[in-house]
């Protein structure tokens, strides 16, 4: 498929479907501070959503709540017309699926186990059928392994099936964490910055890749601090600051908005504030950095 | 035979090692003479050290120095360029430096041994100092060789003729190696035996040999564990019916099915179990309540295959109990719970005498005089003899607990590459992120402790039956830390190293009684060397090696190049499988 000729270049001329995502009044508090506060969100099938906000604005808190990695103090998230208990595995079996900021592959995995540890939550074989390996379980196996492979070539790692995921160069990696995404068969998905240290040659593979994927009739959801990136990829762009919803449009409305030019920029007596806001934005980054992870895995292991 | 870098071993031969090398004919002489001198009389002293007293019959002791000495010649036979397929997979320099030490530092020990036991050198024979002067010339001939450049075992492909052939010559000279170690029942033997062992391994390691093995090995898995489990089955038959052999061996084993069930808990789902030994017992108490021992207080007698399953049922509800509440968090509280429930466990069975609760247990007397196994006519307590050669009691057990370990070993090396085992490695790897991808990674955690409870339950109805009694005193935490042991000495995740490490922990204390006093201490250093200098341990999962290497990038580079090349290139067998 060509995907130039989708790229919506005037006003989006495109329609949706049904909302897939609904959230309302969406309110996350840890302790005293406020990180999300009551806000709306709906995304439609065939949609490319941005979320974009400065530093600490609450973009990652939101996507959790969302995922049910957070159970949001206020409000409701609507997943196709249901609301989901705050549980990850349910949430992806349900049909949402996410990456992560910072690549959170399994690192001493093939590339294609990766994608296969995606199909978990579509398949079913258990502990006997996997010990007595009978036909169905063979023929679920074979299957899995095909789609995995179907969607690594999807993304363009195709080659790359047999190789360790901790071999693969960065930019791969981004990618190979939402072929990983894509395999729980997800309505919609959730990127948390794709582009975040990549070159502009793969920022522009990254954009054709979510728009073969929106063709793929899924639901985007895209957190970026590349606005070139993200004004040029999304049908509708919400801006998110402090924790506060400050618009949601057109890409056109959100660029040309002084608030948002403002929220980015900064003002001088807001300083104070902003320093808050990003010591927050750190202390929710930490449990996910690389090295605190690897910390919690030594210690479990000690 | 034909190798992908034919060209490369000629231009060696004609650059490198030309054959009539002073060193090279140095080296020979002295490992001829290192055979020659076994075939001589070491020492005056026919009881000292099995017998090296007598002309032309090597003693034990001096057949381990021809080994060394064939060994040798064959590294110098590569080296003069006969065999070129060969010379370039093996760095024979290394190897026969290695050699030779250990022949220098062999024959040394044995002078000492004679020299402070039998007493005196004045006791020694010729036949010692030749074979010291044979290794003497190993060392000044070997020690100036150069190595070679060597090719990647992986990109080298024998006929598979050749390769399995290799396996199979493998695993005879463990069953042979196996029986010999065995058969020394003096401990100066067994230590002297135990340098020729890590010597000789450590020059073959150097030589490259093993790297290349392993690639074998992994092309042909199918072979190799046949070949694993024929040489178990024929172990017996090496014995001539000597129960006190056989005793240790049945132990062994029984030790090593428990670190295999543990190993899917640890090994494969990442939990820490402190307390794996209570399940064994839970087992071997339910065994032996059913069992017709007088002692006995359990009124129903099942058949023994009903109470197996009984038995791994009990203890599967035990883990349920302990794992449910204390999976949900993290690693640490496991630990500790687990450590408590085996002391729990063990107070328990230590009280239900029928003063504290009810009367089942016979508290710290145990439950002793279970018989032995009936299975239809075939009693486990009976003599067979097979071939002309006795199988007795403890052979009995010991087919029984092969079956049972190769049924652990099938559980886990199928779950490990099934949907379950990928769930295992997410979890280990990020749980989180495992989670966010679908992982049920409670229901997985829960199923590998319960799993692991199940399979050792089963074990223990079967040890209960061995061992003829069953006290408290056997399933205390000592048992637990030595388990736990075994898995990490040998290799978590990995079947060969579990049976490596639980063979090494089971048999060295066998055999080195007069040591006893500290064996705690020499574990114990021993598992500090280990985690200071390969904390995957001595035949880790592949995967597993990643995972305590996470910067290591050749070793990543490494893995990987050989997961592509037998990727490729997939074995016949396992196609077919």
């Amino acid at each position: 498929m060509s995907t130039q000729t989708l790229q919506p270049t005037a006003p989006a001329p495109r329609t949706f479907g049904a909302p897939v995502l609904e959230a309302s009044g969406v309110v996350m508090r840890f302790g005293g501070l406020t990180a999300v506060n009551d806000v709306n969100l709906t995304v439609r099938e065939g949609e490319i959503m941005g979320l974009i906000g400065p530093n600490g604005a609450g973009k990652t808190t939101f996507f959790n709540c969302l995922t049910g990695m957070y159970k949001p103090t206020e409000g409701e998230v609507k997943f196709l017309g249901t609301v989901l208990p705050p549980k990850p595995r349910s949430v992806v079996k349900a049909g949402m699926a996410r990456t992560f900021q910072n690549i959170r592959l399994f690192g001493n995995m093939t590339a294609l186990e990766n994608v296969m540890v995606g199909r978990y939550c579509r398949t079913n074989a258990m502990a006997l059928t996997s010990i007595i390996r009978g036909p169905k379980y063979r023929r679920e196996e074979a299957e899995s392994r095909r789609i995995a492979q179907e969607w690594l070539d999807f993304v363009g790692l195709g080659h790359t099936s047999e190789h360790l995921a901790r071999n693969l160069p960065y930019g791969d990696q981004r990618r190979l964490e939402i072929a990983r995404a894509l395999a729980t068969d997800p309505r919609l998905i959730l990127l948390d910055e794709p582009t975040a240290g990549m070159n502009p040659k793969e920022t522009e593979q990254a954009k054709d890749l979510i728009f073969r994927i929106r063709d793929k009739g899924l639901a985007v959801v895209v957190i970026e601090h590349d606005m070139r990136f993200i004004f040029s990829l999304c049908d509708r762009v919400h801006c998110l600051v402090r924790g506060e919803t400050l618009i949601e449009g057109s890409p056109q409305e959100v660029q040309s908005d002084h608030r948002v030019i403002e929220a980015y920029i900064g003002q001088p007596d807001e300083d104070e504030e902003e320093m808050v806001a990003e010591a927050h934005a750190q202390d929710e980054a930490a449990p996910s950095t690389p090295a605190a992870t690897d910390g919690r895995m030594k210690e479990d292991r000690a | 035979m034909t190798t992908s870098s034919s060209p490369a071993p000629r231009t060696k031969t004609a650059v490198g090692n030309p054959r009539p090398s002073p060193q090279w004919w140095l080296t020979l002489a002295g490992a001829v003479l290192l055979v020659a001198s076994a075939f001589l009389s070491w020492c005056y002293v026919p009881a000292l050290l099995g017998d090296l007293s007598i002309d032309a019959y090597p003693g034990g002791l001096q057949m381990l120095m021809v080994i060394v000495g064939v060994i040798a010649i064959f590294f110098l036979v590569l080296r003069s360029g006969r065999m070129p397929s060969m010379d370039t997979l093996l760095d024979s320099a290394r190897a026969l430096k290695a050699l030779s030490a250990t022949a220098a530092g062999f024959m040394v020990l044995v002078a000492l041994v004679i020299a402070l036991q039998a007493p005196g050198l004045a006791n020694a024979n010729p036949g010692l100092f030749v074979g010291i002067v044979g290794a003497a010339l190993m060392v000044a001939g070997s020690w100036q060789m150069a190595s070679d450049p060597l090719v990647d075992p992986i990109t080298v492909r024998l006929p598979s003729w050749v390769e399995i052939l290799v396996i199979v010559v493998m695993m005879t000279i463990v069953l042979f190696g196996a029986a010999f170690a065995l058969g020394q029942e003096d401990g100066t033997v067994f230590c002297l035996f135990l340098v020729f062992l890590g010597g000789v391994v450590t020059a073959l390691a150097r030589g490259g040999l093993f790297s290349w093995i392993s690639v074998i090995a992994a092309r042909h898995r199918q072979v190799l564990m046949m070949g694993a489990l024929a040489v178990a089955f024929l172990f017996p038959f090496t014995q001539n019916g000597s129960d006190a052999n056989m005793s240790i061996a049945t132990q062994v084993l029984i030790f090593a099915t428990t670190a295999l069930g543990l190993n899917i808990v640890v090994g494969l789902a990442g939990l820490l179990d402190l307390g794996y030994i209570a399940f064994l017992g839970a087992g071997a108490y339910v065994s032996a309540m059913m069992s017709h021992s007088a002692f006995a207080h359990i009124g129903w007698k099942p058949p023994f295959i009903v109470v197996v399953v009984i038995g791994a049922i009990v203890s599967s509800i035990l883990g349920l109990i302990i794992g449910s509440p204390t999976l949900r968090v993290s690693g640490d509280y496991l630990a500790i719970v687990t450590l408590a429930f085996g002391e729990i466990f063990r107070l328990t069975v230590n009280n239900l005498d029928g003063n504290n609760g009810p009367r089942l247990t016979n508290g710290p007397n145990g439950i002793p005089g279970i018989p032995d196994l009936e299975i239809g006519s075939f009693n486990f307590g009976d003599t067979h003899t097979i071939l002309g050669i006795p199988l007795g009691r403890f052979a009995n057990y010991y087919f029984l607990m092969l079956v049972v370990a190769a049924f652990i070993i099938m559980v886990f090396t199928r779950l490990n590459s099934s949907r379950i085992g990928r769930g295992w490695v997410a979890i280990r790897e990020d749980e989180k992120a495992a989670e966010a991808m679908g992982v049920n990674t409670f229901g997985l955690k829960l199923f590998a402790f319960a799993g692991g409870a199940f399979l050792a339950g089963m074990a223990g109805t079967i040890k209960a039956h061995q061992d003829v009694s069953v006290t408290p005193d056997q399933y205390i935490f000592l048992e637990s830390a030595f388990l736990l042991a075994a898995i990490v000495l040998g290799g978590m995740g990995s079947v060969a190293g579990v049976l490596v490490g639980a063979t090494v922990l089971k048999l060295l204390p066998e055999k080195l009684r007069f040591v006893a006093d500290y064996r705690l201490l020499i574990f114990g250093l021993l598992l500090v060397v280990m985690m200071r200098f390969r904390p995957e341990g001595l035949v880790p999962s592949q995967r597993r090696a990643l995972e305590f290497h996470a910067d290591d990038e050749d070793l990543a580079d490494r893995i990987e190049e050989v997961h592509l090349e037998i990727a490729a290139e997939p074995d016949p067998a396992e196609a077919k499988a």
